[in-house]
């Protein structure tokens, strides 16, 4: 039976030669994730249920991200159970402050994970690593627990939706853009239980920092994944990371899929997602003059150099409005280093922004840049609901490093034509 | 097994953010999380929640974050069913493997008004509403998922 990339990742682990859509399957993980906020949920259950030890110290990982350097006491506790607990069972993976990054921008810098892993992460954005073909998911803490016992979880295998990408974007046009399109146009649940596969010949215009932030927004349509086909983009990436054997599917040619859309990267616009949902998105032909608060340029969805290198190209030799504060956050240490060696973070704190060590931060609403009510951001983050930054009653745009770039010196939501 | 209570009813796309706010999850206990549950769209949902109560929502019910105490709080409630037209995956997957009753819908997420008192039998997935003398068919679960639940949760039924 013809199967699509996903469904043959997951057949190979579950043993199986083949799976189909629907069926409930058993299959072996190659890494296992948690955070700051979701491991130590997780290693109640696992001391709770009493199990005497880890499937596999070296297909653990750690990333001590969400509310670190710890912002209070009670976060302070849940980093240190889960210093602990990683120190007593010697995980290999895990990273705290000094060399912790974005989970999601951490492991793939990392070569943690390669094409054909089956992943799991008790993290919803964990299905950002599909950039790398690999079946990547975001699951909960119970999940992690049995994941970090046993190495293995139970799936119902997903049928899918295929993206054929063609063209290539615009200058100032970015990936983020074209998964705003995309959930736009499918909405909030328009993937929901399935994967979104992406292939075809406009896949070679894509860089992996591309890939890697559109598969991190598949959650945002509800997908159980988001998947990329290997290329030598991806190979080129992989050099250098890791030295572990790995395996490319590729759909096959008759594989059955749900949906077929095709994307022309030539055709996408800078786009802003509304609150309080990620398929609000609207292109500048229809936003009015919203003045901002806050900027903030960061997350696992945009927080790589690239990103960095986007807004800095806007911000060079310009002012942050006077009413705007503008919060830029390396993803990783060795972005934050690369950035600062390129002459970046001078760019941005002689322009007038804050630049923050790697956390996640003002994403989530944790620290770092909290909204007061009625206070708007323009944010590369991935979620605009409601309170997601701070007070209810604020409100957070999803944008590209670049509309968020030239929003801070606008200071109100504004398009790089807007400000070059 | 059957649930029986007083509906609580939300609409389309409630979102974990809403169900329990990032601000609070630097706790992980769910006694103490209960008390913030819903309460940024239903500020005296935790005042008013009577152990056995259901909660009744629209589409994609659950979405967003991976945090399972989004339906760890809900139950620390003493919600006993959560009734939705549709869940949104992972919130599904952690509210199976916590052990907290859920049933997709689509008759009973429309029918059913707040404060209704309802009664679910999860073998058959049939919905009476008591109120409103209907019943509706929900999706009943499979073996496998009834296991999970009936041993409150993925890690008791591994044990
Ligand atoms: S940056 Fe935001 S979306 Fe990404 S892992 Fe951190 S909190 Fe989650």
């Amino acid at each position: 039976m013809a199967m699509t990339m996903t469904q043959k990742i997951l057949a190979a682990h579950a043993g199986l030669d083949e799976v189909k859509a629907g069926q409930l399957i058993m299959a072996d993980l190659d890494l296992v994730l948690g955070n700051d906020v979701t491991t130590p949920v997780a290693i109640n259950e696992f001391n709770k249920a009493g199990f005497s030890g880890i499937f596999n110290k070296d297909k653990i990982t750690m990333v001590m991200d969400h509310f670190t350097p710890n912002k209070d006491i009670k976060a302070a506790q849940q980093c240190k159970q889960c210093r602990e607990f990683a120190s007593k069972y010697d995980i290999t993976h895990y990273y705290d402050v000094g060399d912790v990054g974005i989970e999601h921008a951490l492991l793939p810098e990392k070569g943690l994970v390669v094409p054909g892993d089956a992943v799991i992460g008790a993290d919803s954005h964990t299905c950002t690593y599909g950039a790398l073909g690999a079946f990547s998911t975001g699951v909960g803490s119970t999940d992690m627990c049995a994941g970090m016992a046993a190495g293995k979880t139970w799936f119902k295998v997903p049928s899918a939706i295929k993206f054929n990408i063609v063209g290539k974007l615009p200058k100032y046009s970015s990936a983020k853009d074209v998964i705003l399109h995309i959930i736009g146009k499918i909405g909030v649940d328009g993937a929901l239980y399935r994967s979104m596969e992406f292939m075809g010949e406009g896949l070679k215009n894509l860089t992996m920092e591309d890939r890697l932030c559109m598969a991190n927004m598949a959650i945002e349509a509800g997908a159980k994944n988001g998947i990329f086909a290997v290329d030598e983009v991806t190979k080129e990436y992989l050099k250098g990371r890791t030295d572990r054997e790995y395996k490319v599917y590729e759909a096959d040619a008759d594989a059955e899929y749900d949906e077929e859309y095709t994307i022309d990267l030539s055709t996408i616009k800078p786009t802003v997602a509304f609150p309080h949902l990620p398929e609000n998105a609207r292109t500048f032909d229809d936003i009015p003059e919203i003045k901002i608060d806050q900027v903030v340029i960061g997350s696992c969805t945009n927080g790589r150099i690239e990103d960095l290198r986007a807004a800095a190209e806007i911000l060079k030799g310009k002012r942050v409005a006077s009413h705007v504060r503008c919060i830029v956050i390396p993803a990783t240490q060795n972005i934050y280093l690369t950035a600062m060696k390129e002459g970046l973070l001078e760019i941005f704190i002689e322009s007038g922004c804050a630049v923050s060590a790697p956390t996640c931060g003002p994403c989530l609403g944790g620290h770092m840049g909290i909204l007061a009510a009625g206070e708007k951001a323009v944010a590369t983050t991935n979620r605009n609901f409601v309170g997601r930054m701070g007070h209810p009653e604020s409100e957070v745009y999803l944008a590209s490093p670049y509309v968020a770039a030239a929003s801070a010196v606008a200071g109100r939501i504004a398009q790089p034509a807007d400000v070059m | 097994m059957k649930a029986c209570g007083k509906v609580h009813k939300y609409g389309d796309n409630v979102d974990t953010d809403v169900i329990i706010p990032a601000r609070y999850l630097n706790s992980s206990n769910m006694e103490e999380l209960a008390q913030h549950c819903m309460e940024d769209i239903d500020i005296d949902f935790a005042k008013n929640v009577k152990k056995g109560d259901i909660m009744v929502a629209k589409a994609n019910f659950g979405c967003g974050s991976s945090r399972e105490h989004a339906p760890a709080s809900i139950k620390a409630t003493g919600i006993s069913c959560v009734i939705a037209k549709s869940f949104a995956r992972i919130f599904y997957r952690n509210a199976i493997n916590i052990g907290l009753p859920i049933i997709e819908c689509e008759e009973a997420s429309e029918k059913i008004e707040a404060g209704d008192e309802v009664e679910i039998d999860f073998d058959s997935g049939i919905i009476t509403n008591k109120t409103k003398g209907e019943t509706y068919q929900g999706q009943s679960f499979p073996e496998f998922l009834i296991k999970i639940i009936n041993s409150n949760g993925l890690l008791n039924s591994l044990k």
